[in-house]
Protein backbone atom coordinates (compact mmCIF):
# COMPACT_ATOMS: atom_id res chain seq x y z
CA UNK A 1 0.00 0.00 0.00
CA UNK A 2 1.21 3.45 -0.88
CA UNK A 3 0.97 6.60 1.14
CA UNK A 4 -1.41 9.22 -0.17
CA UNK A 5 -1.20 12.97 0.30
CA UNK A 6 -4.53 13.96 1.77
CA UNK A 7 -6.10 16.81 3.70
CA UNK A 8 -7.03 16.36 7.36
CA UNK A 9 -10.73 17.03 6.91
CA UNK A 10 -10.97 14.63 3.99
CA UNK A 11 -8.99 11.89 5.74
CA UNK A 12 -11.59 11.77 8.51
CA UNK A 13 -14.25 11.07 5.89
CA UNK A 14 -12.22 8.36 4.22
CA UNK A 15 -11.22 6.72 7.52
CA UNK A 16 -14.83 6.85 8.72
CA UNK A 17 -16.12 5.17 5.58
CA UNK A 18 -13.41 2.51 5.81
CA UNK A 19 -14.39 1.95 9.44
CA UNK A 20 -17.95 1.30 8.39
CA UNK A 21 -19.61 4.67 9.06
CA UNK A 22 -22.79 4.55 7.00
CA UNK A 23 -24.70 7.56 8.26
CA UNK A 24 -23.44 11.12 8.36
CA UNK A 25 -25.42 14.29 8.94
CA UNK A 26 -23.82 17.70 9.10
CA UNK A 27 -24.19 21.37 8.44
CA UNK A 28 -21.45 23.50 6.80
CA UNK A 29 -19.01 25.59 8.79
CA UNK A 30 -15.39 26.60 8.20
CA UNK A 31 -12.80 25.14 8.78
CA UNK A 32 -14.30 21.64 8.45
CA UNK A 33 -16.35 21.94 5.25
CA UNK A 34 -14.19 19.54 3.26
CA UNK A 35 -15.30 16.73 5.57
CA UNK A 36 -18.97 17.39 4.88
CA UNK A 37 -18.13 17.69 1.18
CA UNK A 38 -16.18 14.41 1.23
CA UNK A 39 -19.09 12.58 2.84
CA UNK A 40 -21.52 14.11 0.33
CA UNK A 41 -19.33 12.78 -2.49
CA UNK A 42 -18.42 9.38 -1.14
CA UNK A 43 -20.76 8.06 1.52
CA UNK A 44 -23.55 7.17 -0.87
CA UNK A 45 -21.06 5.32 -3.12
CA UNK A 46 -20.25 3.18 -0.07
CA UNK A 47 -23.94 2.41 0.41
CA UNK A 48 -24.44 4.92 3.20
CA UNK A 49 -26.64 7.93 3.78
CA UNK A 50 -25.46 11.53 3.71
CA UNK A 51 -27.73 14.28 4.89
CA UNK A 52 -27.00 17.97 4.96
CA UNK A 53 -29.29 18.87 7.81
CA UNK A 54 -31.15 22.14 8.08
CA UNK A 55 -29.06 22.98 11.14
CA UNK A 56 -26.43 21.63 13.48
CA UNK A 57 -29.11 20.65 15.99
CA UNK A 58 -31.06 18.71 13.38
CA UNK A 59 -27.87 16.94 12.25
CA UNK A 60 -26.87 15.73 15.70
CA UNK A 61 -30.41 14.50 16.35
CA UNK A 62 -30.35 12.64 13.03
CA UNK A 63 -27.23 10.74 14.07
CA UNK A 64 -28.85 10.01 17.42
CA UNK A 65 -31.76 8.40 15.62
CA UNK A 66 -29.61 6.48 13.15
CA UNK A 67 -27.39 5.24 15.98
CA UNK A 68 -30.44 3.99 17.85
CA UNK A 69 -31.34 2.04 14.71
CA UNK A 70 -27.87 0.46 14.74
CA UNK A 71 -25.88 2.45 12.16
CA UNK A 72 -22.28 3.62 12.61
CA UNK A 73 -22.78 7.38 12.70
CA UNK A 74 -20.82 10.60 12.57
CA UNK A 75 -21.44 14.33 12.58
CA UNK A 76 -18.95 17.16 12.41
CA UNK A 77 -18.71 20.88 12.93
CA UNK A 78 -16.48 23.59 14.31
CA UNK A 79 -16.67 25.38 17.65
CA UNK A 80 -19.89 27.46 17.38
CA UNK A 81 -21.65 24.57 15.65
CA UNK A 82 -20.48 22.14 18.32
CA UNK A 83 -22.08 24.38 20.96
CA UNK A 84 -25.37 23.91 19.12
CA UNK A 85 -24.94 20.13 19.09
CA UNK A 86 -24.51 19.81 22.86
CA UNK A 87 -28.14 19.00 23.58
CA UNK A 88 -27.95 16.03 21.22
CA UNK A 89 -24.60 14.88 22.57
CA UNK A 90 -25.98 14.95 26.12
CA UNK A 91 -28.96 12.90 24.91
CA UNK A 92 -26.68 10.37 23.19
CA UNK A 93 -24.70 10.02 26.42
CA UNK A 94 -27.92 9.59 28.40
CA UNK A 95 -29.26 7.04 25.91
CA UNK A 96 -25.87 5.27 25.72
CA UNK A 97 -25.73 5.59 21.97
CA UNK A 98 -22.42 5.28 20.13
CA UNK A 99 -21.47 8.01 17.67
CA UNK A 100 -18.51 10.09 16.55
CA UNK A 101 -18.53 13.87 16.74
CA UNK A 102 -15.75 15.85 15.08
CA UNK A 103 -14.84 19.33 16.30
CA UNK A 104 -12.33 21.22 14.14
CA UNK A 105 -11.85 24.02 16.63
CA UNK A 106 -11.66 27.66 15.59
CA UNK A 107 -11.07 30.88 17.47
CA UNK A 108 -13.81 31.85 19.94
CA UNK A 109 -15.76 32.61 22.05
CA UNK A 110 -18.88 33.46 20.10
CA UNK A 111 -18.47 33.34 16.36
CA UNK A 112 -14.81 34.26 16.86
CA UNK A 113 -12.89 33.55 13.68
CA UNK A 114 -11.91 30.61 11.49
CA UNK A 115 -8.28 30.22 12.61
CA UNK A 116 -6.93 27.20 14.54
CA UNK A 117 -7.58 27.31 18.28
CA UNK A 118 -7.85 25.07 21.34
CA UNK A 119 -10.47 27.01 23.25
CA UNK A 120 -13.02 24.16 23.44
CA UNK A 121 -11.07 21.91 25.82
CA UNK A 122 -13.38 22.52 28.77
CA UNK A 123 -16.48 22.03 26.65
CA UNK A 124 -15.17 18.77 25.20
CA UNK A 125 -13.74 17.18 28.35
CA UNK A 126 -16.06 18.33 31.11
CA UNK A 127 -19.35 17.24 29.64
CA UNK A 128 -20.23 20.08 27.27
CA UNK A 129 -23.98 19.79 27.49
CA UNK A 130 -26.15 19.50 30.58
CA UNK A 131 -26.14 16.61 33.00
CA UNK A 132 -23.64 14.30 34.60
CA UNK A 133 -21.87 12.73 31.63
CA UNK A 134 -18.58 12.50 29.76
CA UNK A 135 -17.53 11.91 26.18
CA UNK A 136 -14.26 10.26 25.20
CA UNK A 137 -12.08 12.94 23.59
CA UNK A 138 -9.28 12.10 21.14
CA UNK A 139 -6.76 14.76 20.15
CA UNK A 140 -4.77 13.98 16.98
CA UNK A 141 -1.62 15.96 16.17
CA UNK A 142 -1.15 14.92 12.54
CA UNK A 143 -3.16 13.91 9.52
CA UNK A 144 -1.93 10.31 9.92
CA UNK A 145 -3.11 10.25 13.51
CA UNK A 146 -6.43 11.76 12.44
CA UNK A 147 -6.89 8.74 10.16
CA UNK A 148 -5.96 6.26 12.90
CA UNK A 149 -7.97 7.89 15.68
CA UNK A 150 -11.07 8.26 13.50
CA UNK A 151 -11.13 4.46 13.14
CA UNK A 152 -10.45 4.01 16.87
CA UNK A 153 -13.22 6.50 17.71
CA UNK A 154 -15.88 4.26 16.17
CA UNK A 155 -14.60 1.21 18.06
CA UNK A 156 -14.47 3.07 21.38
CA UNK A 157 -17.96 4.47 20.81
CA UNK A 158 -19.33 0.96 20.28
CA UNK A 159 -17.37 -0.61 23.09
CA UNK A 160 -18.62 1.84 25.70
CA UNK A 161 -21.88 2.80 23.96
CA UNK A 162 -20.91 6.44 24.38
CA UNK A 163 -20.26 9.42 22.10
CA UNK A 164 -16.61 9.94 21.16
CA UNK A 165 -15.30 13.32 20.10
CA UNK A 166 -12.36 13.98 17.81
CA UNK A 167 -10.97 17.32 18.92
CA UNK A 168 -8.61 18.93 16.43
CA UNK A 169 -8.34 22.38 14.93
CA UNK A 170 -8.44 24.27 11.67
CA UNK A 171 -4.76 23.71 11.00
CA UNK A 172 -4.89 19.92 11.19
CA UNK A 173 -8.14 19.98 9.24
CA UNK A 174 -6.79 22.11 6.41
CA UNK A 175 -3.29 20.65 6.19
CA UNK A 176 -2.28 17.82 3.88
CA UNK A 177 0.22 15.16 4.98
CA UNK A 178 1.10 11.66 3.76
CA UNK A 179 -1.19 8.99 5.17
CA UNK A 180 -1.19 5.21 5.20
CA UNK A 181 -4.56 3.74 6.21
CA UNK A 182 -4.57 0.93 8.74
CA UNK A 183 -6.98 -1.95 8.35
CA UNK A 184 -10.11 -1.23 10.39
CA UNK A 185 -11.29 -3.81 12.89
CA UNK A 186 -14.54 -5.56 12.04
CA UNK A 187 -17.44 -4.04 13.94
CA UNK A 188 -18.60 -5.86 17.02
CA UNK A 189 -21.74 -4.17 18.25
CA UNK A 190 -24.60 -6.28 19.41
CA UNK A 191 -27.79 -6.16 17.39
CA UNK A 192 -29.65 -6.44 20.67
CA UNK A 193 -29.14 -2.69 21.03
CA UNK A 194 -30.71 -1.87 17.65
CA UNK A 195 -34.17 -0.33 17.59
CA UNK A 196 -35.74 -1.59 14.40
CA UNK A 197 -39.28 -2.43 15.37
CA UNK A 198 -40.09 -5.38 17.61
CA UNK A 199 -41.81 -7.58 15.03
CA UNK A 200 -43.05 -10.61 16.91
CA UNK A 201 -40.66 -10.07 19.80
CA UNK A 202 -40.71 -7.92 22.92
CA UNK A 203 -40.62 -4.15 22.45
CA UNK A 204 -37.38 -2.38 23.22
CA UNK A 205 -37.02 1.26 24.05
CA UNK A 206 -34.37 3.88 24.62
CA UNK A 207 -35.25 6.89 26.70
CA UNK A 208 -33.48 9.82 28.27
CA UNK A 209 -36.49 11.08 30.18
CA UNK A 210 -36.46 9.31 33.54
CA UNK A 211 -38.97 11.06 35.78
CA UNK A 212 -38.47 8.98 38.91
CA UNK A 213 -35.45 10.52 40.67
CA UNK A 214 -34.45 7.19 42.16
CA UNK A 215 -34.35 5.61 38.72
CA UNK A 216 -32.46 8.56 37.28
CA UNK A 217 -30.02 8.35 40.17
CA UNK A 218 -29.46 4.69 39.41
CA UNK A 219 -28.90 5.53 35.75
CA UNK A 220 -26.40 8.24 36.70
CA UNK A 221 -24.42 5.80 38.84
CA UNK A 222 -24.48 3.26 36.04
CA UNK A 223 -23.01 5.84 33.65
CA UNK A 224 -20.52 6.83 36.32
CA UNK A 225 -19.28 3.24 36.68
CA UNK A 226 -18.79 3.11 32.91
CA UNK A 227 -16.80 6.35 33.01
CA UNK A 228 -14.63 4.93 35.82
CA UNK A 229 -13.85 1.94 33.63
CA UNK A 230 -12.92 4.25 30.75
CA UNK A 231 -10.69 6.30 33.06
CA UNK A 232 -8.94 3.11 34.19
CA UNK A 233 -8.50 1.61 30.73
CA UNK A 234 -8.31 4.22 28.02
CA UNK A 235 -5.90 7.08 28.77
CA UNK A 236 -3.35 7.44 25.98
CA UNK A 237 -0.33 9.65 25.65
CA UNK A 238 2.97 9.96 23.81
CA UNK A 239 6.31 11.10 25.17
CA UNK A 240 9.13 12.73 23.24
CA UNK A 241 12.73 13.19 24.46
CA UNK A 242 11.72 12.60 28.07
CA UNK A 243 14.41 10.00 28.86
CA UNK A 244 16.64 12.48 30.71
CA UNK A 245 14.22 15.41 30.90
CA UNK A 246 14.31 17.70 33.89
CA UNK A 247 11.79 20.00 32.21
CA UNK A 248 8.49 18.66 30.89
CA UNK A 249 6.30 20.43 28.34
CA UNK A 250 2.70 19.24 28.23
CA UNK A 251 0.74 20.06 25.07
CA UNK A 252 -1.77 18.36 22.77
CA UNK A 253 -2.74 18.51 19.11
CA UNK A 254 -1.28 21.32 17.03
CA UNK A 255 0.36 22.87 20.10
CA UNK A 256 2.19 19.58 20.73
CA UNK A 257 3.75 19.46 17.28
CA UNK A 258 4.86 23.08 17.62
CA UNK A 259 6.26 22.14 21.03
CA UNK A 260 8.28 19.28 19.49
CA UNK A 261 9.99 21.75 17.18
CA UNK A 262 10.65 24.04 20.14
CA UNK A 263 12.09 21.18 22.19
CA UNK A 264 14.54 20.27 19.42
CA UNK A 265 15.81 23.86 19.45
CA UNK A 266 15.96 24.04 23.24
CA UNK A 267 17.88 20.75 23.34
CA UNK A 268 20.47 22.27 21.01
CA UNK A 269 21.16 24.89 23.66
CA UNK A 270 21.55 22.19 26.30
CA UNK A 271 18.17 22.31 28.04
CA UNK A 272 17.06 18.82 29.07
CA UNK A 273 13.46 19.22 27.99
CA UNK A 274 10.89 16.69 26.80
CA UNK A 275 7.23 16.53 25.85
CA UNK A 276 4.23 14.68 27.17
CA UNK A 277 1.41 14.78 24.65
CA UNK A 278 -2.01 13.63 25.86
CA UNK A 279 -3.75 11.76 23.02
CA UNK A 280 -6.92 11.23 25.04
CA UNK A 281 -8.01 14.49 26.69
CA UNK A 282 -10.79 12.65 28.47
CA UNK A 283 -9.81 10.38 30.06
CA UNK A 284 -6.83 12.63 30.81
CA UNK A 285 -3.54 10.70 31.21
CA UNK A 286 -3.15 11.90 34.80
CA UNK A 287 -1.02 8.93 35.89
CA UNK A 288 1.44 9.54 33.07
CA UNK A 289 1.72 13.22 34.03
CA UNK A 290 2.09 12.30 37.70
CA UNK A 291 4.88 9.86 36.89
CA UNK A 292 7.05 12.89 36.08
CA UNK A 293 6.42 14.53 39.47
CA UNK A 294 9.67 13.18 40.90
CA UNK A 295 11.71 13.33 37.69
CA UNK A 296 11.13 16.82 36.33
CA UNK A 297 11.63 19.98 38.34
CA UNK A 298 9.81 22.27 35.91
CA UNK A 299 6.64 21.93 33.89
CA UNK A 300 5.29 24.08 31.07
CA UNK A 301 1.73 23.67 29.85
CA UNK A 302 1.35 25.13 26.37
CA UNK A 303 -2.10 25.56 24.83
CA UNK A 304 -3.70 27.64 22.11
CA UNK A 305 -6.06 28.98 24.79
CA UNK A 306 -5.75 30.97 28.01
CA UNK A 307 -5.26 27.77 30.02
CA UNK A 308 -7.77 24.93 30.19
CA UNK A 309 -5.84 21.64 30.11
CA UNK A 310 -3.64 23.48 32.62
CA UNK A 311 -6.26 22.68 35.28
CA UNK A 312 -6.05 18.94 34.60
CA UNK A 313 -2.26 19.12 34.87
CA UNK A 314 -2.63 20.98 38.17
CA UNK A 315 -5.05 18.31 39.37
CA UNK A 316 -2.56 15.59 38.44
CA UNK A 317 0.51 17.26 39.93
CA UNK A 318 -1.01 19.42 42.62
CA UNK A 319 -0.94 23.15 42.05
CA UNK A 320 2.63 24.26 42.38
CA UNK A 321 4.99 27.04 41.42
CA UNK A 322 6.82 24.55 39.25
CA UNK A 323 3.98 24.60 36.72
CA UNK A 324 4.26 27.39 34.16
CA UNK A 325 1.84 28.23 31.41
CA UNK A 326 2.16 29.62 27.89
CA UNK A 327 -1.07 30.34 26.02
CA UNK A 328 -1.90 31.76 22.60
CA UNK A 329 -5.68 32.01 22.29
CA UNK A 330 -7.86 33.51 19.59
CA UNK A 331 -6.60 31.63 16.55
CA UNK A 332 -2.84 32.20 16.84
CA UNK A 333 -0.42 29.35 16.08
CA UNK A 334 2.97 30.40 17.46
CA UNK A 335 6.17 29.33 15.71
CA UNK A 336 8.43 26.74 17.38
CA UNK A 337 11.04 29.48 17.91
CA UNK A 338 8.58 31.46 20.05
CA UNK A 339 7.84 28.45 22.25
CA UNK A 340 11.58 27.72 22.46
CA UNK A 341 12.08 31.21 23.92
CA UNK A 342 9.48 30.51 26.62
CA UNK A 343 11.20 27.21 27.44
CA UNK A 344 14.54 29.03 27.73
CA UNK A 345 12.98 31.64 30.03
CA UNK A 346 11.82 29.00 32.49
CA UNK A 347 14.78 26.63 32.19
CA UNK B 1 17.08 19.46 6.90
CA UNK B 2 13.85 21.48 6.95
CA UNK B 3 12.92 23.62 3.96
CA UNK B 4 9.79 25.73 3.82
CA UNK B 5 8.46 27.24 0.60
CA UNK B 6 5.59 29.65 0.20
CA UNK B 7 3.70 30.00 -3.09
CA UNK B 8 1.51 33.05 -3.64
CA UNK B 9 -0.49 34.62 -6.45
CA UNK B 10 -4.09 35.19 -7.46
CA UNK B 11 -6.80 32.56 -7.69
CA UNK B 12 -6.59 30.82 -11.06
CA UNK B 13 -2.81 30.89 -11.46
CA UNK B 14 -2.47 27.38 -10.13
CA UNK B 15 -0.73 28.50 -6.95
CA UNK B 16 -2.23 25.75 -4.79
CA UNK B 17 -1.45 23.21 -7.51
CA UNK B 18 2.22 24.24 -7.37
CA UNK B 19 2.42 23.53 -3.66
CA UNK B 20 0.35 20.38 -3.82
CA UNK B 21 2.40 18.84 -6.63
CA UNK B 22 5.67 19.70 -4.86
CA UNK B 23 4.46 18.11 -1.61
CA UNK B 24 3.25 15.07 -3.53
CA UNK B 25 6.66 14.63 -5.15
CA UNK B 26 8.43 15.12 -1.82
CA UNK B 27 6.25 12.41 -0.27
CA UNK B 28 7.13 10.03 -3.10
CA UNK B 29 10.82 10.70 -2.59
CA UNK B 30 10.43 9.59 1.02
CA UNK B 31 10.47 12.95 2.78
CA UNK B 32 8.21 14.15 5.54
CA UNK B 33 6.06 16.88 4.09
CA UNK B 34 3.16 19.15 4.94
CA UNK B 35 1.02 21.24 2.61
CA UNK B 36 -1.00 24.04 4.16
CA UNK B 37 -3.24 26.18 1.96
CA UNK B 38 -4.18 29.59 3.31
CA UNK B 39 -7.84 29.40 4.08
CA UNK B 40 -9.95 32.30 5.07
CA UNK B 41 -12.82 34.41 3.90
CA UNK B 42 -11.41 34.37 0.37
CA UNK B 43 -13.13 35.61 -2.79
CA UNK B 44 -13.05 34.34 -6.35
CA UNK B 45 -10.17 36.05 -8.15
CA UNK B 46 -8.65 37.02 -4.82
CA UNK B 47 -5.32 36.03 -3.39
CA UNK B 48 -4.18 32.45 -2.93
CA UNK B 49 -1.18 31.07 -1.11
CA UNK B 50 0.09 27.86 0.35
CA UNK B 51 3.07 26.64 2.32
CA UNK B 52 4.99 23.41 1.76
CA UNK B 53 7.43 22.06 4.34
CA UNK B 54 9.87 19.32 3.36
CA UNK B 55 12.10 17.59 5.88
CA UNK B 56 13.94 14.38 6.60
CA UNK B 57 12.36 14.33 10.05
CA UNK B 58 8.96 14.99 11.60
CA UNK B 59 7.72 18.52 10.84
CA UNK B 60 6.73 20.57 13.86
CA UNK B 61 4.79 23.36 12.22
CA UNK B 62 3.38 23.52 8.69
CA UNK B 63 3.36 27.31 9.00
CA UNK B 64 6.35 29.25 7.67
CA UNK B 65 7.08 32.46 9.52
CA UNK B 66 10.30 32.81 7.49
CA UNK B 67 10.14 30.66 4.33
CA UNK B 68 13.42 29.66 2.68
CA UNK B 69 11.85 30.04 -0.73
CA UNK B 70 9.14 32.43 -1.87
CA UNK B 71 7.44 31.84 -5.19
CA UNK B 72 5.63 35.01 -6.15
CA UNK B 73 3.22 34.93 -9.05
CA UNK B 74 1.73 38.46 -8.93
CA UNK B 75 2.57 41.96 -7.68
CA UNK B 76 0.31 42.17 -4.60
CA UNK B 77 1.83 38.91 -3.32
CA UNK B 78 5.30 40.41 -3.63
CA UNK B 79 4.32 43.29 -1.36
CA UNK B 80 2.53 40.98 1.07
CA UNK B 81 5.23 38.36 1.45
CA UNK B 82 8.67 39.73 0.59
CA UNK B 83 9.43 40.68 4.19
CA UNK B 84 8.70 37.12 5.31
CA UNK B 85 11.52 35.54 3.26
CA UNK B 86 14.29 34.07 5.39
CA UNK B 87 17.68 35.82 5.45
CA UNK B 88 19.68 34.29 2.63
CA UNK B 89 16.52 32.83 1.09
CA UNK B 90 15.43 33.09 -2.52
CA UNK B 91 12.48 34.80 -4.15
CA UNK B 92 11.26 33.36 -7.45
CA UNK B 93 9.38 36.01 -9.43
CA UNK B 94 6.92 35.58 -12.27
CA UNK B 95 8.57 38.53 -14.02
CA UNK B 96 6.11 38.53 -16.93
CA UNK B 97 3.49 40.30 -14.89
CA UNK B 98 5.46 41.67 -11.94
CA UNK B 99 7.10 45.01 -12.75
CA UNK B 100 8.20 45.78 -9.22
CA UNK B 101 11.29 44.16 -7.69
CA UNK B 102 11.82 43.08 -4.10
CA UNK B 103 13.29 45.71 -1.82
CA UNK B 104 14.96 43.00 0.26
CA UNK B 105 18.74 43.03 -0.23
CA UNK B 106 19.93 39.91 1.53
CA UNK B 107 17.84 37.45 -0.47
CA UNK B 108 18.45 35.96 -3.91
CA UNK B 109 16.07 36.99 -6.66
CA UNK B 110 15.33 34.87 -9.72
CA UNK B 111 13.25 36.36 -12.49
CA UNK B 112 11.26 33.88 -14.53
CA UNK B 113 9.31 35.20 -17.54
CA UNK B 114 6.84 32.37 -16.99
CA UNK B 115 3.84 34.11 -18.53
CA UNK B 116 5.67 34.77 -21.80
CA UNK B 117 7.12 31.27 -22.01
CA UNK B 118 3.71 29.74 -21.42
CA UNK B 119 2.07 32.06 -23.99
CA UNK B 120 4.64 30.99 -26.57
CA UNK B 121 3.76 27.39 -25.87
CA UNK B 122 0.18 28.23 -26.59
CA UNK B 123 -1.27 27.80 -23.12
CA UNK B 124 -0.90 30.57 -20.51
CA UNK B 125 -2.20 28.16 -17.87
CA UNK B 126 1.13 26.31 -17.66
CA UNK B 127 3.02 29.36 -16.34
CA UNK B 128 2.94 27.78 -12.89
CA UNK B 129 4.70 24.64 -14.12
CA UNK B 130 7.34 26.76 -15.90
CA UNK B 131 8.10 28.38 -12.55
CA UNK B 132 8.22 25.00 -10.85
CA UNK B 133 10.77 23.80 -13.42
CA UNK B 134 13.03 26.70 -12.48
CA UNK B 135 12.26 26.19 -8.78
CA UNK B 136 13.25 22.54 -8.80
CA UNK B 137 16.43 23.23 -10.80
CA UNK B 138 17.59 25.95 -8.42
CA UNK B 139 16.53 24.37 -5.13
CA UNK B 140 17.42 20.75 -5.91
CA UNK B 141 14.75 19.79 -3.36
CA UNK B 142 13.57 16.85 -5.44
CA UNK B 143 14.56 15.24 -8.72
CA UNK B 144 12.98 16.55 -11.96
CA UNK B 145 11.97 12.98 -12.87
CA UNK B 146 10.31 12.55 -9.50
CA UNK B 147 8.37 15.76 -9.93
CA UNK B 148 7.10 14.82 -13.40
CA UNK B 149 6.08 11.39 -12.14
CA UNK B 150 4.01 13.03 -9.43
CA UNK B 151 2.48 15.50 -11.84
CA UNK B 152 1.43 12.64 -14.13
CA UNK B 153 -0.12 10.85 -11.18
CA UNK B 154 -2.00 13.95 -10.00
CA UNK B 155 -3.36 14.69 -13.47
CA UNK B 156 -4.45 11.10 -13.89
CA UNK B 157 -6.30 9.76 -16.90
CA UNK B 158 -8.69 12.68 -17.07
CA UNK B 159 -6.00 15.23 -17.85
CA UNK B 160 -3.60 12.93 -19.67
CA UNK B 161 -3.93 15.00 -22.86
CA UNK B 162 -2.40 18.08 -21.24
CA UNK B 163 0.52 16.24 -19.62
CA UNK B 164 2.72 16.78 -22.67
CA UNK B 165 2.47 20.58 -22.62
CA UNK B 166 3.05 20.53 -18.86
CA UNK B 167 6.16 18.42 -19.38
CA UNK B 168 7.43 20.94 -21.95
CA UNK B 169 6.62 23.84 -19.64
CA UNK B 170 8.54 22.16 -16.84
CA UNK B 171 11.55 21.59 -19.13
CA UNK B 172 11.49 25.21 -20.31
CA UNK B 173 11.60 26.44 -16.72
CA UNK B 174 14.22 23.87 -15.75
CA UNK B 175 16.50 24.94 -18.65
CA UNK B 176 16.30 28.64 -17.77
CA UNK B 177 19.02 28.26 -15.17
CA UNK B 178 21.68 25.85 -16.40
CA UNK B 179 24.04 24.27 -13.89
CA UNK B 180 26.23 26.85 -12.17
CA UNK B 181 24.25 29.90 -13.30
Amino acid sequence: MNKILIQGNRVIGEAAIRAGCRFYAGYPITPQNELTEYMADNLRKAGGTFIQGESEIASVNMILGASAAGARVMTSSSSPGISLKQEGISSMAADELPGVIVNMMRGGPGLGNISPSQGDYFQATKGGGHGDYRVIVLAPASVQELADLTMDAFDLADEYRNPVMILADGMIGQMMEPVLFKTPKPRSYSEKFHLRGCGEGKSKFIRGLILDPLHEEEHNWKLHRKYKTIIAREPRHETFRTEDADFLVIAYGTAARVAKGAIKRARESGIRVGLLRPITLWPFPSDAVRSFAGKASKFLVFEMSTGQMLEDVQLALGNSEKIHFYGRPGGVVPAPVEVAKIIAQHA
Amino acid sequence: MLIKSLFAGFGGQGVLMMGYSLAHAAMNEGYHTTYLPAYGAEVRGGTANCTVAISDEEIASPVASAPDYLVIMNTPSLYTFQNRAAQGGTIFLNSSIIDARPTRKEVGILEIPAGEIAEKMGDPRVANVVVLGAFIRKTGLISPGGYLKSLRKIMGERKKAIMEINRKAFAAGFDLFPEGS
